[in-house]
């Protein structure tokens, strides 16, 4: 059997898989506890978890998404209010905890378990992803990506003006001045509290497992009777309407279950990043994650991986890490940091002109971009 | 017995142009029936406006006693009324099977987190549904070596059939098929003549299909209906039809 053979046969992938795994498990054990290579790598498995998120909208379901920091936003906030002391005056100044650590149950505001939080976060993201697709389902292509792109916008304003919005005597986000700090992760049963100050181990294996789940579930919708009617609306709605497949519904799951995914990414992020800050939450985010999934190779999961893994990688440590003073040895007066977009930007032009499927295209989109399947064509009068 | 379907005064009017004008037409049980009319004459139009993918500007849709008007297409193929497609819309991508198998979606009832955690349920689920996708190419005659090529590589006689075999997985009542002759020679017409009757006799199904061979229509439709420039022009049987000098004219034009 040759290589490329033994790649595409079922036991080899699993055995790359599984090796894959074996080596992510055992990645922190090669560094120091507080390492910039763990910093990075753990930015690494929240941006893969958000673009395979993106990847169920965009990739399965065909719904182009300009607005997906809005889920990191969610997801960053629900950790923000339920685990830090952003509503100190509830609960009579005590607080409220649940299942928190002896340290932090002494602080006042919201105190939720993180593992908690992650699981109220998937939901909240959930129905926000549900409520944004609302206004796109008569849409389709590019006005969808437009709504979704405003949606994007009003989170991340909100996020920014968010200290001028109070209730009582609380803001609802602190904006630039950010809410901070954020409870770390906590195991109840075994008493251990995550310190990303002491420790940056137990957040990676976090974020392993969470990544692990993701691709699980992407796996697993995308072989569902979902995932099936994503593509078949993907490709011809008026087709999947007549073969019974509810297109609200089915949009709908699609949006909800992307930005579920998105959500769980931003709890976690926010979590380690000890800070849920405005700035975060930016336009450019979208496209950034934007770019993993078409670069992978939109609907492909292991090309999607690879792509937000490529693209992570570049953009946290290749180039403020690697290649930031590359200007100044040609006598330029400027660091690689401040052009990171332009290189992203040409990464993707250049990705257009030599493979336009992505790295690793799923067929069915390699099939649909030479032989130009799938029609424009909307179910224009059926009531939604 | 009151018909499986039942169109009253239905009309379709695209701004300016009235598409179906007042077009009242029954479908008994487990009939074959046929609309024919030049074209342009509507037929297609009324088809999307049974299955849901047109709303009717005026008039009601009744099937098995229900009032199926402007439903959602979806609800209506869950109702029982499946169709397929003048021009063969197929999903490209997927497998003949899977394109059957998406056909059984509104039978199906795994939900999001059933299929996360591929419950037993689940797993039988798809395991039955694939296999009466199997069943069901079968039944139309498919190949089986075609059973897991991707539609767009099938043939086009191939194509047709699976797109029946599609509609057929729903479990429908009545199928709706629009020109499912059109590109095929005597013997495959032939063939599929005798697979309605087949159909119709053995599963109990009733079948309105538009149809341009004369041949087809005249051998296998119980009742014929002609439409011309949205109007119902002429219905009865296939003689009554054919000896209609409404309908000659459609076709061939006023005598000078």
């Amino acid at each position: 059997m040759t290589a490329s053979g033994f790649a595409r046969s079922k036991n080899g992938q699993r055995a790359i898989v599984a090796v894959v795994l074996l080596l992510a498990v055992l990645y922190p054990l090669a560094f120091d506890t507080l390492a910039t290579q763990m910093d990075v790598a753990i930015f690494v498995l929240a941006y893969v978890m958000m673009a395979l998120g993106l990847n169920i909208v965009v990739g399965f379901a065909g719904l182009l998404d300009l607005g997906y920091v809005a889920f990191y936003a969610i997801g960053a906030y629900s950790i923000g209010w339920l685990a830090s002391d952003h509503f100190t005056g509830i609960g009579g100044e005590k607080g409220i905890h649940v299942l928190v650590s002896d340290f932090v149950q002494s602080s006042s505001g919201i105190h939720v378990n993180f593992f908690l939080v992650l699981v109220a976060a998937m939901i909240i993201a959930a129905v926000l992803g549900a409520l944004i697709g609302l206004p796109t389902l008569r849409l389709r292509g590019d006005y969808i990506a437009i709504v979704t792109l405003a949606f994007g916008e009003i989170i991340g304003r909100i996020a920014l003006n968010g200290d001028e919005i109070t209730f009582g005597q609380y803001q609802l986000t602190n904006g630039q001045q950010a809410i901070s700090p954020v409870d770390q992760p906590f195991l109840p049963g075994v008493n251990y509290e995550f310190d990303s100050a002491f420790n940056l181990r137990p957040y990676y294996w976090t974020g392993l497992v969470l990544l692990c789940f993701t691709l699980f579930v992407n796996f697993r919708l995308r072989d569902s009777r979902l995932g099936r009617a994503w593509i078949a609306l993907r490709e011809d709605e008026v087709a999947a309407a007549s073969t019974g497949i509810p297109l609200v519904r089915t949009k709908l799951l699609a949006y909800a279950a992307g930005a579920a995914l998105g959500g769980i990414a931003g709890a976690f992020l926010g979590s380690y990043n000890n800070a849920i800050n405005s700035n975060q939450f930016q336009f450019s985010f979208s496209i950034f994650v934007l770019a993993m999934v078409i670069l992978g190779g939109m609907g492909s999961i292991w090309g999607v991986t690879a792509g937000a893994f490529a693209l992570a990688l570049i953009d946290r440590y290749l180039i403020p890490e690697v290649f930031d003073d590359l200007p100044s040895t040609f006598g330029l007066d400027f660091q690689l940091t401040q052009l990171s977009f332009g290189i992203f930007g040409f990464l993707l032009v250049l990705i257009m002109i030599l493979r336009p499927e992505g790295l690793f295209p799923e067929r069915r989109r390699k099939l649909e971009l030479t032989e130009g399947v799938g029609t424009d064509e909307t179910v224009y009068e059926a009531r939604m | 017995m009151t018909p499986l379907l039942q169109a009253s005064a239905v009309s379709k009017i695209f701004g300016g142009l009235v598409a179906v004008n007042e077009v009242t037409f029954e479908i008994p049980h487990k009939s074959i029936v046929s609309i024919i009319g030049p074209n342009g004459a509507g037929k297609t139009t009324f088809f999307n406006m049974l299955t849901g993918l047109y709303r009717p500007t005026t008039g009601m849709i009744a099937f098995d006693g229900t009032d199926i008007t402007a439903m959602r297409p979806d609800r209506i193929l869950a109702a029982g009324i499946a169709r397929t497609f003048q021009n063969i819309r197929l999903f490209a991508t997927m497998s003949a099977r899977e394109n059957v198998m998406v056909g059984q979606h509104a039978r199906m009832s795994g939900g999001v987190f059933g299929s996360i955690l591929r419950t037993p349920k689940v797993r039988a689920e798809e395991s039955r549904v694939h296999e009466k996708a199997g069943e069901m190419l079968e039944l139309v005659g498919l190949a089986r070596k075609e059973y897991d090529q991707t539609a767009i590589n099938l043939s086009y006689g191939d194509q047709r059939r699976v797109e029946i075999a599609r509609a057929l997985a729903s479990e429908p009542q009545l199928l709706l098929l629009d020109e499912p002759t059109a590109g095929m020679n005597p013997q495959e017409s032939d063939r599929l003549t005798a697979f309605m009757r087949e159909l119709r006799d053995e599963r109990d199904l009733t079948i309105l299909l538009i149809e341009h061979d004369m041949k087809v229509v005249m051998g296998v439709s119980e009742r014929i209906t002609v439409l011309d420039h949205g109007e119902k022009i002429a219905e009865g049987d296939p003689t009554e039809v054919r000896a209609n000098p409404l309908v000659v004219e459609a076709y061939l034009g006023k005598q000078a």
